[in-house]
């Protein structure tokens, strides 16, 4: 395998770990303002991803760096391109991160009110980005001859794109749902459950028909070489989805999460399979797409990167499962709390 | 303004903002690292009323430079794509890295510092917050890589007009970034034992807490008066290196528009004229530049007019001067705080020496409280002189920061992200500071306030 193709796997992996960790992240801060209606059951749900919803956002900014060291060119193309909706992310972003360590730091409801807002539309913007950002990548935006993007930031706003938005915030709130039902108790887990099986059908409606917009609108089950396999990936996902209800209704909330996970994986691994070489999808003309080859780093920094890479990931796979390890147990309303 | 204009700006704020973060964070790690370690082996309680103390200050910043330093590692790309697609074979590396070896490591193990309190024994529990500190030093020493190659540009050659790496061993083996790291390093531990001292001050001058803020002062003198003095020494060996190696940097930081002959006058204060190119007057001290810069009184000083004509003949037709006022100021502000902290941090450590001659000093007391400002002055101005005096270049004699700039981003683009994150900072900040005062004051038995409201009226809002 070339180091520029094991790269393309790489930055798919780091966006899988960023969706699977911070999706369920966002989704828990969704469903703040209505899973939690008392101030002390807000700081329980926000405390189930208290310990570690910092080290989950690393891996954007690690996803991000590998973009930047391995693809400079789609680092460049993407980051000016998509500028304003990164922007808007970067504020819901910003927002998010202080309201989780401020919220609790002051007495008045006022403020906690105010925070647990920003928490909200701290977590609904990126959620709903992420989606927009990766349909339009998909389906191709208009990239000229000298890699620069063309567009503005209407451009990225098409149904198509839409659709995509509105399935990663489905998706990512059933998954923070579903994490809640399995670090929660009593009046807190019901309501977790409810919210799960009522955003479960939604977020399961709007992936079908992405998938099948999907398959009219970009070459998802066409792609040469591996065909529909791509498609097909996709609709596992769809079915991981359906297995999420299932495992709820026998109350098995691990294997519920479980699936809302495989889903998030299969989605992203579909997307990175339909891409493949490409990294970019110019609208205007197939010769101008960014590749694997065209936009990638000399051999040497790969080779670098590449032992770095190798080196380091399994050492932060192995403490974070350990930090999980530690915060396996239930969030209860009487424990001592820092948010 | 047009884009670039707006783009410098974004970068200068955004930058500036983040670094007043960060160093507290660096410094104020290792600082509860060491307290919690003396608790840990001594089990004395009033340890760990300090290092819950301040750690909650350290979160409360700690969140601010997190959220703020997201936005440095999308900004390349967003605001700078031509110089993202010029550099990103060297330049993405150390970002990347950073990421991986010291982004997950510090937030992880925060994590778990934070709510590992009754789940972790306590030398382990200590242990979490020495990762901590190792992750924001490792970071520091990421990112000073990508920077020392924006000044100092090794281990690369160019190729089809891009400059890729070929040594990455020569872009961590970069001499710039040898001094540059131990600098930024010592300024953080500086700024964290300030900030310590300056709050301990205020408790002793209330004779409030005294168990904890006695200690709390010892620790952050010894921390302050070592790492001042060191922070001194490496300064003026990072001066005679850059005098080197990115001269006409240095020429605009001692505002010499004409090449000195040896032993060359060293101006104090100086009113620039830079259209002019020249000063306007000037207070010198004889002989001293030579000595500052090489160590002798037998070299002389190149000035800008020399630097220009030769940076023409090298480079070809262009301005090569940085703004002099800006460089020359910024410098001289920054040396000015560190030898005020090398000054206040020693006469504490002689106070210290004799028996309760600390509490019996108010006005010293006092001035370690606004002593607080010193370094966080002294760390934006040496970030202003580093970056300001390296213009016109983005990377020195290699890319120009005018050619650096996103080609297809629009001025109205950059302005509009430039108010938001202008607006969203200034409100951060006066969260932040609000904070910060409030639990600076309210001593170590602070707990977290519970909402001062029936629990139920907060589904309303």
């Amino acid at each position: 395998m070339s180091l520029t193709t094991l790269w393309f796997i790489l930055i798919c992996v780091l966006f899988i770990g960023y969706f699977f960790l911070e999706g369920f992240d966002y989704g828990v801060g969704i469903l703040l303002p209505f899973v939690g209606n008392t101030d002390l059951e807000r700081r329980a749900v926000i405390q189930t991803i208290g310990p570690v919803w910092d080290a989950n956002e690393v891996w954007l900014l690690t996803a991000g760096g590998a973009i930047f060291a391995a693809f400079p060119q789609w680092y460049a193309t993407m980051f000016s391109g998509f500028y304003l909706a990164l922007f808007l992310m970067l504020v819901g972003l910003i927002a998010r991160g202080v309201a989780f360590e401020f919220r609790s730091k002051d007495e008045r409801p006022l403020w906690r009110g105010l925070f647990d807002w920003l928490i909200f539309f701290g977590s609904v913007v990126p959620a709903l980005l992420w989606g927009v950002a990766i349909a339009n990548i998909v389906e191709g935006v208009p990239i000229d001859a000298q890699m620069n993007y063309v567009g503005n930031f209407f451009t990225l706003l098409n149904p198509y794109a839409l659709l995509g938005g509105l399935v990663t915030l489905l998706v990512f709130t059933l998954h923070g749902a579903v994490y809640l039902t399995m670090k929660t108790e009593l009046e807190l887990n019901a309501r977790a459950r409810r919210a799960a099986y009522a955003v479960g059908w939604a977020a399961a409606g709007a992936a079908i028909l992405f998938v099948l917009y999907s398959g009219l609108h970009t070459d998802m089950f066409s792609r040469p070489g591996i065909g529909m396999l791509p498609g097909v990936v996709a609709i596992l996902a769809g079915l991981s989805l359906v297995a999420t209800r299932l495992f709820l209704d026998r109350r098995k909330e691990g294997w519920s999460f479980f699936s809302t996970g495989v889903a998030i994986l299969l989605v992203v691994a579909s997307v990175f399979l339909t891409l493949f070489p490409r990294v970019m999808v110019s609208s205007l003309n197939p010769r101008w797409d960014l590749t694997v080859q065209n936009a990638s780093s000399n051999p040497y920094s790969l080779h670098v990167m590449t032992i770095v890479a190798l080196t380091a990931l399994p050492v932060v796979l192995a403490y974070m499962a350990w930090t999980y390890w530690v915060f396996r147990r239930r969030t209860t309303l009487t424990q001592a709390m820092h948010y | 303004m047009d884009a670039l204009g707006l783009a410098r700006l974004q970068f200068g704020i955004t930058t500036i903002y983040h670094f007043l973060f960060v160093p507290l964070t660096i410094g104020l790690a290792l600082t509860v690292a060491i307290m919690e370690t003396i608790y840990v082996r001594t089990k004395n309680p009033a340890f760990k009323q300090m290092v819950q103390y301040w750690g909650r200050l350290f979160l409360i910043n700690f969140a601010v430079g997190v959220v703020t330093g997201i936005i440095q590692e999308f900004q390349f790309g967003m605001n700078w794509s031509s110089y993202s697609r010029f550099v990103g074979d060297v330049f993405g590396a150390p970002l990347a890295v950073e990421a991986l070896l010291a982004f997950f490591l510090e937030s992880t193990f925060l994590g778990v510092w934070i709510f590992g309190w009754d789940r972790l024994r306590p030398a382990a529990h200590a242990l979490a917050m020495w990762l901590v500190a190792i992750g924001t030093s490792v970071s520091a020493f990421w990112i000073l890589t990508a920077n020392s190659f924006m000044q100092e540009p090794t281990g690369y050659a160019v190729v089809h007009g891009r400059a890729e790496m070929t040594s990455f061993g020569a872009l961590l083996g970069n001499p710039q970034l040898w001094v540059e790291f131990p600098h930024v390093l010592l300024a953080a531990f500086t700024t964290a034992a300030f900030f310590v001292a300056g709050i301990s001050a205020y408790f002793l001058l209330r004779r409030q807490h005294l168990d904890v803020f006695r200690s709390s002062m010892k620790i952050a003198l010894v921390i302050g008066a070592v790492s001042s003095i060191l922070l001194a020494v490496n300064g003026d060996a990072q001066a005679k290196h850059v005098v080197q190696t990115q001269p006409m940097k240095m020429a605009a930081a001692e505002a010499v528009w004409h090449t000195a002959p040896a032993p060359a006058p060293w101006n104090l204060i100086a009113g620039i004229d830079q259209l002019g190119g020249r000063n306007t007057f000037s207070i010198a001290v004889p002989d001293m530049l030579s000595f500052l810069s090489y160590g002798n009184l037998t070299s002389s000083f190149p000035g800008i007019d020399e630097l220009q004509a030769r940076d023409v003949q090298r480079y070809g037709p262009g301005n090569y001067v940085p703004p002099v006022a800006s460089t020359f100021w910024s410098f001289r502000v920054m040396v000015a705080c560190g030898v005020l902290m090398v000054l206040l941090a020693w006469y504490g450590m002689l106070l210290l020496a004799r028996r309760r001659g600390l509490e019996t000093r108010p006005r010293y007391l006092r001035l370690l409280l606004w002593a607080i400002a010193l370094p966080y002055i002294a760390n934006t101005s040496g970030w202003v002189m580093t970056e300001i005096g390296r213009q016109p270049w983005i990377v020195y004699g290699l890319e120009r920061t005018m050619q650096g700039v996103s080609n297809t981003v629009t001025s109205a683009d950059v302005a509009t992200s430039l108010i938001g994150f202008t607006l969203i900072f200034g409100l951060i900040a006066a969260a932040d500071i609000y904070l910060l005062v409030r639990y600076a004051k309210a001593g170590p038995d602070a707990t977290e306030p519970r909402s001062r409201m029936p629990d139920e009226s907060l589904a309303a809002i």
